[in-house]
């Protein structure tokens, strides 16, 4: 019989640890399927910090360097100056990006560094529990901000595509969503454009994607893929925010 | 090849690129900065990457990247900026990840003073970061020595797989000394690395570069094969220098810099008929503790001089374990201890030895 849906080969078989429901999952599948697409599983290295994808170098089925929280794109950096040949990523959280890991992620940026960047935004700290994150919305409870987040004490998210598109060095800056099938196609097709962007030598890629915590919103899993669309959506727009791929990049 | 004049600061970049680093990630920090600027002049012709971080986090954190691709790799700094590395050097360590730290040490706490110290001993051999760890920690004192130590350092972190540091200061750095220099090598020539994420390229299963392990027994029995692998570097890599310590009764111990200063006042103290010699470690970690044990012996008292508050005559004392009496002097936050000063301590630690005054 012939086999018309399998795992992608850059998947293993290893049982994802996200609760049921997370959105983790789907994106860690759409990066082995673009993976697998693009015929890179053999000159791929991926990097993953601290946050609830920690243990991807589990799950891939490529070459895999976990990194210190918010260090990934140092990490990510060190890889590719000494194999400029090879599709290097980085999967970060927003704590991981925005809070801790800031300045690498901007310094990289800025240094056109040839690498992508996928940013999983959940607005939350999932691995340790449901604190507020860079990206947490105003009034949103979390475990540290047990009446909301408020502009007096905790002040505004952060906004990285936006942020990061007004660098010179970044060439393909795009957030994306999760929530829908629709949505995971183009979340994968910018995924694609990204590595693209990569392996074309053209410089800096960041594919944010919004993604889903059921878990600490304290939410079913189909309430919290709504809440993507009525509440992040509306704070973070969907879109391309820059991209210098048609033209010959930013290196 | 012939002998040239050369800082230590630039002769110890020169033998890092001779001996096949070809990988500089650094951000600027007095008193190393030679060094780095010296690999920014060099490191592109020689087909290497020289990069300027945006901090000392970032720069450690990329040659651990680096490192786990499989690349000789190193990074320079002073105290504060070795400070800031201790994360990175932790993940490195837990990694099993080879790599070179150069630490030109000045004088702390804080922002500190920007002249020479041995302030940080503690932290580079007690485990400056978190976890069992040690780093292979290399005290050369004098340009030749730092040269020679630069290629030792990278090829014993390549072979027991572990971060290795130099630690200078300030004088040793600035100080012009003639050097002679090995033959450079091809980096292609080096051991392989089978262990390193280069892309599998279909030819094996994939290589994974972590210090994560949630199951408490796999990261225990990881810190005891660790262990083991201590010990034996423990037994072997032991490097020190012995200067008339056969029959001396009072031995000073002092490495670096102030080695050299504590070598003319051994003389400055046998002019004056009094039985002095040096044990000068080179490693710092492996401590050379069979010597201090084997000349507790004869000698009747040690005496640590440092250019710090006290720091590696905790490890004289544990190597000499109660035999003689340890004593300690030092000055600290850029201050070097002067010849006369030695020699004046030397008879003091003498009389209060035979006194049996313990301090
Ligand atoms: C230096 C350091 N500080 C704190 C932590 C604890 N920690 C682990 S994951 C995490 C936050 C992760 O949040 P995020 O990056 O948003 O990823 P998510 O789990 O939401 O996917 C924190 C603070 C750590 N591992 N290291
Ligand atoms: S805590 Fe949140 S982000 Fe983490 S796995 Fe669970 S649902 Fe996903
Ligand atoms: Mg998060």
């Amino acid at each position: 019989m012939e086999k018309i849906f399998e795992r992608p080969h850059s998947l293993s078989d290893f049982v994802l640890s996200y609760c049921p429901g997370c959105t983790h999952g789907v994106i860690n599948r759409l990066v082995a399927e673009v993976v697998d697409e693009m015929g890179l599983e053999g000159s791929t290295i991926g990097v993953c910090p601290v946050g609830c994808s920690v243990t991807a170098y589990n799950f891939f089925e490529f070459d895999m360097q976990e990194a210190a929280h918010g260090r990934a794109p140092a990490v990510a950096t060190g890889i590719k100056r000494v194999h400029p040949d090879k599709l290097v990523f980085t999967y970060q959280g927003d704590g991981d990006l925005a809070a801790i890991g800031t300045a690498e992620t901007i310094h990289s940026a800025a240094r056109a560094e040839n690498i992508s960047i996928i940013f999983v935004n959940n607005t939350i700290y999932g691995m340790t529990g449901g604190q507020m994150a860079p990206t947490s919305l105003i009034d949103q409870v979390t475990q540290t901000t047990p009446f909301g987040r408020k502009v007096e004490n905790q002040g505004y998210p952060i906004h990285v595509s936006e942020m990061v598109s007004t660098l010179k060095g970044a060439c393909y800056v795009e957030r994306v969503s999760v929530d829908s099938v629709p949505n995971i196609r183009k979340t994968k097709a910018a995924i694609r454009k990204a590595f693209e962007c990569q392996m074309a030598g053209k410089g800096f890629s960041l594919v944010e994607v919004l993604s889903s915590c059921p878990t600490n919103w304290g939410m079913s899993p189909v309430e919290a893929l709504e809440r993507i669309r009525t509440e992040m959506m509306p704070e973070f727009p969907l879109g391309v925010y820059k991209d210098c791929t048609e033209t010959g990049g930013v290196r | 090849m012939a002998k040239v004049l050369m800082k230590g600061n630039e002769a110890l970049a020169e033998a890092a690129m001779r001996c096949g680093c070809r990988f500089f990630f650094g951000y600027p920090i007095t008193p190393q900065t030679e060094l780095a600027a010296y690999m920014a002049k060099k490191m592109q012709k020689n087909g290497g990457t020289f990069l300027q971080a945006e901090s000392e986090v970032a720069a450690i954190n990329m040659v651990y990247g680096a490192a786990g691709a499989g690349a000789r790799v190193m990074t320079s700094s002073s105290s504060p900026g070795i400070s800031l590395k201790q994360e990175g050097i932790s993940y490195i360590a837990g990694a099993d990840l080879p790599c070179l730290v150069v630490n030109i040490v000045r004088g702390g706490p804080g922002l500190g003073g920007i002249q020479p110290a041995q302030s940080d001993y503690f932290q580079a051999t007690k485990g400056g970061g978190h976890g069992d760890y040690h780093l292979l920690v290399f005290a050369p004192s004098s340009v030749q020595e730092l040269a020679d130590m630069t290629s030792r350092a990278f090829d014993k972190a390549d072979e027991y797989r572990m971060p290795a540091m130099i630690m200078g200061d300030g004088m040793l750095g600035q100080m012009m000394e003639p050097v002679e220099f090995k033959d450079p090598i091809d980096p292609a020539t080096l051991p392989e690395k089978p262990w390193a994420t280069t892309g599998t390229g279909m030819k094996r299963k994939k290589n994974i570069i972590n210090s994560l392990y949630l199951t408490p027994e796999e990261l225990e029995n990881l810190c005891i094969e660790r262990e083991k692998r201590y010990d034996k570097i423990r037994a072997a890599e032991a490097l020190y220098e012995e200067i008339q310590t056969e029959d001396a009764d009072v031995i000073i111990a002092a490495y670096g810099t102030i080695a050299r200063v504590a070598m003319s006042a051994v003389e400055a103290a046998r002019a004056k008929g009094i039985k002095a010699g040096l044990i000068r470690p080179i490693t710092l970690w492996p401590f050379p503790e069979k010597v201090f044990a084997k000349r507790a012996e004869t000698a009747k008292c040690f005496l640590s001089v440092e250019m710090s508050m006290g720091q590696m005559v905790e490890d004289v004392r544990l190597s000499v374990n109660g035999k003689k009496p340890v004593y300690f002097y030092g000055r600290t936050g850029g201050m070097v201890p002067e010849q006369d000063a030695i020699v004046a301590e030397i008879e003091k630690c003498l009389k209060n030895s035979q006194a049996g005054m313990n301090y």
